[in-house]
Order: C-alpha cells, then sequence, then structure tokens
C-alpha cells in the first residue's frame, strides 16, 4: 500500500548549476501525520517544498498525492506561504473568498461558502478582521490569514514553508499553539518546512532532516514520540521533549554545521 | 524554550512600571496644528511676494520689453475678473478657451488611456508582442508632439481631429510603457497563490494582475495628462480657433502683453489641478495596493 504522500527519488538541478540542489530524496507521509522538514538555510528544502507544490517541476523522481502523480500546482495541496502573500488589495474575507470561489465552486452554493468562508475565519480567530485589509493588521494575523485561506481550499496535504519564520518569538508560540490546535480538530495531512528546531519538535510527528545542500538529501528522520494533545510548558522539561530536540541539534550543530558559519 | 522566557520577562518588567504613570493620550494643542498650517502655505506665499515685487521692479525700469504686475492687472481686469464673459467669435472669457482646451485634451486622453492600457496589457503579457513593439515604441515616442500636427491635419483634413489626434499619440507611450512594466512585474507571490488555486486567463487577468498592475497604470496616466496638457498649448497655437493656446497666440499678435501673462498662469493653474486630479483618482482605486 503506498503512502498517502510518496516523495520518491526527488531530484531537483538548477539550469546553471552542475550540482543538483536535492539529489534522491524519499519521504512517505501518512494521511492526518504531521512532517517537519528542517536543516540549514540553503539546503533545498523549500525547492522541495515547492516541488511538492507543484510550483516547481522536479528534474528527476516524482511526487504521487492520493495515487495520483502530482503536475503543476492544485488547490489539493495548499500552501502557506513564509511572507503570507496576501492580496493587499482585498480585505481578509476577500482573501479567503478568491481561494474558496475558485476551488470550491463546483461542490457548493453560494451561501454555503459564505458560510465556510466565515467557518475557516473563525478556525483562525480572525473574524474580528475579516474585513480589514492586509496592512492594517499585524504579521501574525496575516499569517493566521494565510493559513485560513489554505484550509478553505479543502486541501489533501497542507504545505506551509517557514510559516512562522518572519514573526517575532511570542507571535510564533501563539500561533504554534493555534496551528497544533487546528490539527489535533482536523487532522489534515501536513508538511512543514522550519528552521526552528522547538518548533519542530513540538508541532510533528516525525521530523526529516536534510544534509547540507548541494546535493542535499535525507539524513534523518526522527519520530517525535509524544502524546498529543502537546502542551509546551508542560513539555518543557519532559526528557522526551528534550531528548528530541537533543537529536535535531545534535544532527544540525555536530554532523551537518552550517556551511555559512564554517565557510567564515 | 529559553527563547520564550525572555520576552515573557521583558514584558512583566513594563506592566509593572505602567500604573506608575498613568498613560494620558498626547493632546496636541490647537495652536500647533495652525502653526502646521502656517508653515506650509507661509513660505510659498512670501517666496511669491518676493518674486513680484521684484518683476514689479524690473518692470518699472525705463526701456523694460515686458509689463510689470500692476501693469497686468490694470491692464487685463476684465480677463482676470470676468472669465465667463462670450462676445461671440473668439472674443470670449478665458473660462471657454480653457473648456475648449479641456475638452480636446479629455477627448485625446481617454483615447489614449484605452489604447495605451489594452496594447500595455498586450505587451506586458506577451513576450512575441514586447519584442515585436518595443523597439518602435521607443523610436516613436521620442518624436515631438508637434512634428506629428502636419501629417494628422493631412490625414483628418480638420482641425478638431487632428488636436485630438495629437493629445493622443503624445501621451499614449507612457500608458503602454508603464502598463507593461506593472504587468510584468506582477510580484511571484501573487502568481503563486493564482496558480495554487488555479486562477488562469481573463480572471486572473482582472483579479490578480489589473490590481496589481494599477499603481504603475496610474503613473502612466499622470505622465500622459501632464504631456497633454503640454502638447495642447502648442498644437492650438498652429490650428487656431478657440482654445487657450490660440488665445495666447492671437494676444501675442495683437501685442496683448498682459493677457498673455494672465493666460499662462491659467494654463499652469489648469495643468497642476490635471496632475493632482489623475493622482488623487490613482490614490482612491489603487488604495491599498501599494500600502505592503
Amino acid at each position: 500500500m503506498p503512502a498517502f504522500l510518496d516523495i520518491s527519488r526527488l531530484t531537483i538541478a538548477f539550469p546553471k548549476s552542475p550540482v543538483p540542489v536535492l539529489s534522491d530524496v524519499e519521504l512517505q507521509i501518512e494521511k492526518g501525520e504531521f512532517v517537519a522538514v528542517i536543516g540549514h538555510s540553503g539546503c533545498g528544502k523549500s525547492t522541495m517544498l515547492n516541488v511538492v507544490a507543484g510550483l516547481l517541476e522536479p528534474t528527476l523522481g516524482g511526487v504521487v498525492l492520493d495515487g495520483r502523480e502530482i503536475a503543476g500546482p492544485g488547490p489539493d495541496r495548499a500552501v502557506v506561504f513564509q511572507n503570507h502573500s496576501l492580496l493587499p488589495w482585498l480585505t481578509c474575507y476577500e482573501n479567503i473568498k478568491l481561494a474558496v470561489d475558485q476551488t470550491l465552486k463546483s461542490s457548493m452554493g453560494r451561501k454555503e461558502r459564505h458560510e465556510w468562508i466565515l467557518h475557516n475565519l473563525g478556525l483562525v480567530r480572525m473574524m474580528h478582521a475579516k474585513d480589514k485589509r492586509p496592512h492594517e493588521i499585524s504579521g501574525g494575523m496575516k499569517q493566521r490569514i494565510g493559513i485560513g485561506r489554505a484550509l478553505a481550499m479543502k486541501p489533501k496535504v497542507l504545505l506551509m514553508d517557514e510559516p512562522f519564520g518572519a514573526l517575532d518569538a511570542l507571535t510564533r508560540a501563539h500561533l504554534q499553539d493555534q496551528v497544533m490546535q487546528i490539527h489535533n480538530d482536523l487532522g489534515m495531512t501536513t508538511m512543514m518546512i522550519t528552521h526552528d528546531v522547538d518548533e519542530a519538535v513540538l508541532l510533528s510527528d516525525r521530523i526529516v532532516m536534510l544534509t547540507n545542500g548541494p546535493n542535499a538529501h535525507v539524513g534523518e528522520i526522527l519520530h517525535v514520540d509524544l502524546p498529543r494533545p502537546r502542551d509546551r510548558l508542560a513539555l518543557a522539561n519532559d526528557p522526551r521533549f528534550v531528548n528530541a530536540r537533543a537529536a535535531v541539534l545534535e544532527f544540525l550543530h555536530a554532523r551537518h554545521t552550517n556551511p555559512a558559519l564554517e565557510a567564515a | 524554550m529559553n527563547v520564550q522566557t525572555k520576552p515573557v520577562a521583558a514584558v512583566a518588567a513594563t506592566t509593572s512600571t505602567a500604573p506608575a504613570k498613568p498613560r494620558v493620550a498626547p493632546v496636541i494643542p490647537r495652536e500647533s496644528r495652525a502653526r502646521a498650517i502656517a508653515a506650509q502655505v507661509l513660505p510659498p506665499l512670501l517666496i511669491l511676494a518676493v518674486l513680484l515685487t521684484i518683476w514689479e521692479f524690473a518692470g518699472r525700469q525705463p526701456g523694460a520689453t515686458l509689463p510689470a504686475p500692476s501693469q497686468v492687472w490694470t491692464n487685463s481686469y476684465d480677463l482676470i475678473v470676468n472669465p465667463f464673459y462670450d462676445n461671440g467669435g473668439l472674443d470670449k472669457g478665458l473660462f471657454w478657451h480653457l473648456s475648449a482646451s479641456l475638452t480636446r485634451v479629455f477627448m485625446g486622453f481617454a483615447i489614449a488611456t484605452v489604447v495605451g492600457i489594452g496594447t500595455g496589457l498586450l505587451i506586458g503579457t506577451s513576450t512575441f508582442a514586447m519584442r515585436g513593439l518595443d523597439p518602435i515604441f521607443q523610436v516613436l515616442r521620442t518624436i515631438p508632439p508637434l512634428a506629428w500636427l502636419p501629417l494628422s491635419l493631412a490625414a483628418f483634413r480638420e482641425a478638431q481631429p487632428s488636436a485630438i489626434f495629437v493629445i493622443f499619440i503624445t501621451s499614449v507611450w507612457p500608458i503602454i510603457i508603464n502598463t507593461a512594466v506593472g504587468v510584468r512585474n506582477v510580484p511571484q507571490d501573487y502568481r503563486n497563490v493564482a496558480a495554487v488555486i488555479r486562477l488562469r486567463g481573463p480572471s486572473y487577468f482582472l483579479k490578480v494582475v489589473l490590481p496589481a498592475a494599477a499603481p504603475y497604470i496610474f503613473t502612466g496616466l499622470r505622465i500622459g495628462i501632464g504631456l497633454s496638457w503640454l502638447a495642447i498649448i502648442a498644437a492650438e497655437m498652429l490650428i487656431g480657433g478657440v482654445g487657450i493656446g490660440f488665445f495666447v497666440w492671437d494676444a501675442w499678435n495683437s501685442s496683448n502683453l498682459t493677457d498673455i501673462i494672465v493666460a499662462l498662469v491659467y494654463v499652469g493653474l489648469v495643468g497642476f489641478a490635471l496632475d493632482r486630479a489623475v493622482a488623487l483618482i490613482g490614490r482612491l482605486v489603487t488604495r491599498g495596493t501599494m500600502a505592503n
């Protein structure tokens, strides 16, 4: 039985460079699983997500989602972009509406879609700002709308590209808790790119660690064996959390040192 | 986890000091607001007064070729205080001349807006169209407006459409070029969003490209309206009839130098108003787009 999301022998080379960014990446994600992909900057983790999203063509290998090979981008693989990518001339409601109208028009009536947009605004706790434009709300709120928009497409898999990278530590923690809550409620299959070790351990079922690029591949996969729901305060001193954290740190900082720091 | 403890501590520190010093909403005194307005308005008025004084002084010198401001006021008093009189023929108040010129500008500019945005969208989306048309446009746009007038007179055989054509051909280039640049510069983020939700074809164009390019389009329109106003004055000098350009030329032929000065002040003010009007419309239409 093949995996729900099956990334096999994925190799990505850019035209001008002789060495591929990623080579022979293998990753199987089960339905409902939350997988974090971590690695030093420049290792190609965002490239990997872009291929799964369909925004980038793989050089070799491919991605199969729910029994079908992906070709091009589509709403079954909704993306939460790092810089939120909301359309600035639309309100929060309209940003989600654009996605919902476009992707769910055939399956839902007008009124049903309206309810669904409001439901998703509520899911990310942004009802109060539904008529605000993106420049009127904070970075964390923008990202919440970005998540709400992605979820509203009813994707088979949610792709998050360093979703909280640009946020301050407090806001990031708050949004992580919200994503955990939503994942608990909806059980959506999620692949998240991150460079934050705590975030990876706290949120995911498995952490995929990429070696340094070029020629990056999956170096190690760590199962995070923590019961859900998880609580960040309770986990802070939990030996399982601490061990998982240490294992990722060891991989990143002892065995695969940041290439940028090495050069310096 | 240590990442979080620091900000928490910082917040606690600020909240504990807060009650000691209750925050009062800053009240801006009325005086300072009036002063701020005065700071904006007074300098230009002051400089204007100085310039008028120098001009007055220079104009009163024996052998001065141009009239002083006081002479302008006395000689062209009727023209200044009554812009609405109409004695038939070309003997009309400045309002009528200006409105004739503005009508031509609006007609030419309206055609230029439609054609310019349309062509710009084409060039912005089709690489073939850009490669084919851009070099031609780059050459054509350097041709001075008046150089088109003889050709357009030959083609249309009438003054009015010729003048409108000159306005069109003058203002269309910046609209085309800016629209094309705007379309080409739709941020990759927006393209990605559109790709993920499979927004394509006309609806992608209407819902993403056009709003994203709107600020560029309005920059083009603003340059275009400025050029139109420059061109109409010159064109009207040559084609005659009612219009502020010909009014200036006519005043020169009858040696009414003071009338020319009054007309020039009006031309400047109208040009300024046109520029600001397009800028204002642009701000209203693109609200939100720029602020990110």
